[in-house]
């Protein structure tokens, strides 16, 4: 911990700052000494497993829950205390579908549009301007109930988009949509970035995670790295090996017994290991455990950052 | 602030509409209790089925078996030989009172003073026949300890000098009339408090359950804005089943609204508030839509017990009186009967119409300080 205090009013080029924030539900820690620092204008990501405390994270963030400790700057301004004025300023996302599903598509927009006090021909034009862009022109009779999840999942994005937030936070929001409609959405929220929106992303995507600036790593509650994609394969504790060869599951279980290879894992015709990086020559390491069969080394990916950062594999 | 309690106005009353089942609730509860309490419910029973033993057998005897079933209160279902037979068939249920006419009837009947004015002083003044009732059902006794007192002219065959005693049995039937016109605006109060407790007390764990809150939460929307959209539609809903009510009592039951249409509407309004946001606060309160139910029901009951709708007010103990003036029901209650049945106006009845006002007031701002714009 670097001891930097925050500086009255806090930093102007953070979207969102947060110190030793912390949160238990009675005995369970679900968020425990996060530290954030999330530049404004780009969009970053919350990597983690299921259970891990983003929903958590970003409901300490937007004001929803209240921390049981630490301190978050939210667009330049402490969010306690000022958790009504933001709400002006934020968007929010939810993992569970939260408009209303006996209202029709068009419904459900007018009255978040009436909500966030837009009224007349300029509600109108707002809401026409979202429909397209969010291709639900065609649904706009269409009761929400009733939608697939990648036009659910668009009519809450173009919801809490509505008043043009210059924070907006997205949680799963692609949990139940196909490849194409997750790039096609990725577009839209490059977009919203381009206009100058900060986006905070939680996935458990290996993809998705990639596609963001920056990101943050999480396992139960703990952050276990940060960083650009780029960054974290750089700075991964351990080397990537692939090995190729016949009877690969025997090797695995062999080679996950010994205690300076953190994983094994079987891809393809492949077997993906991570080494320790204090083992001086992986690919001898690893050709001496495994008879001889070829050893080549490969580039590290997030998911192999992922997996040297969780489970325990982060302590040396 | 307007256009977004508007908002959710719109949104609480399109919601509404698309509901079938609550939306039939809202025409159906004040029918079905209507003709509950109008038609099924009477204190006063009528062909009760019952049994005869007959002595005597002579044309008297006849005669007041066509007299007593003339007053449509028995039915003569069964004949029995002897009074053992009949009990018999109280005890098994098969009849619930037997009419026990004695060998010297004719005799008896001479000389009971109903029948003879000039008899009226005779020392010998026999009952002429007896009812053994079952008495395990008060209403069924005492309808049929009326027919006591049953004039006998018809029996007679002559004009009879009224005694004393047929007076009593002219109160005892007139009831049947004045329940009825009591009932009525009761049941308006009785049944609001019913639908207006119970579609507000889920309205805010509705949202939290279908997972709407945390969106709402998230947006500049204020909790009285929130509040007060949420309750508006449903004073429409109440303003519908209070004329559903008293015009099916005006044109099925005949009974007339005496007094003012606008003091009743204020009445209506300001009880529909005060019923409104007392479910607002057992919203605040409850943690799923089951509970909400619950305490709806617990608030009901003593609303029912204690409002003077099945006992009068002043009968009951300080302590129940007490619990009674703190129900919003208890003074409506009072409001509408007087307004109904008494042609009071509004004006005269300050003080409740008052409490109402601050009760709906208060627990507004109740409701507005318990709703935390927070997940937890
Ligand atoms: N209201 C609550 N009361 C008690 N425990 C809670 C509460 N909310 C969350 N938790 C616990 O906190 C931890 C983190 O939950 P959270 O919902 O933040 O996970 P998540 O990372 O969003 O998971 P998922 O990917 O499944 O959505 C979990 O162990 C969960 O059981
Ligand atoms: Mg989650």
């Amino acid at each position: 911990m670097t001891g930097k205090v925050f500086k009255e009013g806090g930093h102007l080029e953070y979207a969102i700052e947060a110190k030793g924030l912390s949160k238990s539900f009675g005995q369970h820690i679900a968020i425990n000494q996060l530290d954030l620092q999330i530049p404004k204008g780009r969009i970053y990501g919350f990597l983690g497993p299921n259970g891990c405390g983003k929903s958590t994270c970003i409901r300490l963030l937007t004001g929803l829950l209240e921390a049981s400790n630490g301190e978050v700057n939210i667009l330049g301004k402490p969010l306690l205390g000022n958790e009504e004025s933001l709400k002006q300023r934020i968007g929010y996302m939810t993992q569970k579908f939260s408009l209303y599903d006996d209202l029709t598509v068009k419904e459900n927009l007018s009255f978040v549009g009436a909500i966030y006090g837009f009224t007349g021909k300029q509600k109108k034009a707002r809401i026409n301007e979202l429909l397209s862009l969010y291709d639900l022109e065609k649904q706009t009779k269409q009761f929400a109930g009733s939608m697939s999840g990648g036009q659910k999942q668009r009519l809450a994005l173009a919801c809490a988009t509505l008043h043009s937030p210059e924070l907006l936070f997205l949680d799963e929001p692609t949990s139940a949509v196909d490849p194409e409609n997750r790039r096609e959405f990725w577009e839209r929220l490059f977009d919203l970035c381009d206009a100058g929106t900060t986006i905070l992303v939680s996935t458990h995507y290996m993809d998705e995670a990639e596609r963001c600036h920056a990101l943050a790593i999480l396992e139960e509650g703990n952050k276990r790295a940060d960083g650009s994609p780029q960054q974290l394969m750089e700075a991964m504790p351990a080397k990537v090996v692939e090995v190729s060869g016949d009877n690969l599951r025997r090797l695995k279980q062999n080679l996950i017994q010994h205690p300076d290879i953190m994983s094994a894992a079987q891809i393809g015709a492949h077997l993906r290991v991570l080494v320790k990086q204090k083992v001086a020559n992986p690919l001898r390491f690893i050709s001496q455990l495994s008879d001889g069969r070829v050893a080549v080394l490969a580039r590290p990916s997030l998911e192999d950052v992922f997996v040297a950062c969780t489970g325990g594999r982060h302590v040396d | 602030m307007w256009i977004r309690i508007y908002a959710v106005f719109i949104k609480e009353l399109k919601q509404l509409s698309r509901d079938k089942m609550t939306f039939g609730m809202i025409v159906m509860i004040p029918l079905v209790q209507l003709m509950l309490f109008g038609y099924a419910i009477n204190t006063d029973a009528r062909h009760i089925p019952v049994g005869l033993v007959d002595l005597s057998q002579t044309s008297e005897s006849r005669a007041i078996e066509q007299a007593v079933m003339a007053t449509q209160s028995v039915d003569f279902i069964a004949r029995y030989a002897s009074i053992k037979a009949a009990e018999m068939a109280i005890t098994k249920g098969e009849i619930r009172a037997v009419l026990y006419l004695p060998v010297d009837l004719p005799r008896r009947l001479f000389l009971h003073p109903s029948y003879d004015h000039m008899q009226m002083h005779s020392a010998l003044t026999l009952p002429i026949g007896q009812w053994i009732v079952d008495g395990s059902d008060t209403v069924i006794a005492s309808s049929i300890r009326v027919l006591r007192n049953m004039p006998l002219d018809e029996v007679a065959g002559h004009e009879v000098t009224q005694t004393s005693a047929s007076f009593e049995v002219v109160q005892y039937f007139n009831p049947e009339q004045r329940t009825v016109v009591n009932i009525v605006p009761g049941l308006v109060a009785v049944i609001l408090t019913m639908t207006m407790i119970l579609f507000t007390s889920a309205a805010i764990v509705r949202e939290h359950e279908h997972g709407n809150m945390e969106f709402l939460i998230t947006t500049p929307i204020r909790p009285m804005e929130l509040m007060v959209g949420k309750i508006t539609p449903y004073v429409i809903v109440g303003l519908i089943q209070v004329a559903i009510i008293l015009s099916v009592g005006y044109w099925v039951f005949s009974v007339p609204i005496k007094g003012g249409l606008f003091s009743l509407f204020c009445a209506s309004i300001l009880f529909i508030f005060a019923s409104l946001t007392l479910g607002l606060v057992i919203s605040t309160v409850v943690k799923n839509q089951l509970q909400a139910m619950q305490m709806t029901i617990f608030i009901l009951l003593p609303s029912i017990l204690l409002s003077g709708f099945m006992f009068p007010y002043d009968a009951m103990p300080v302590a129940a009186q007490w619990v009674a003036e703190s129900l919003p029901v208890t003074h409506f209650m009072r409001m509408i009967r007087a307004i109904a049945l008494r042609e009071a106006s509004i004006m005269l009845l300050g003080k409740d119409a008052l409490w109402l006002a601050v009760f709906t007031i208060v627990g507004i701002i109740i409701a507005s300080l318990r709703f935390k714009k927070k997940l937890e």
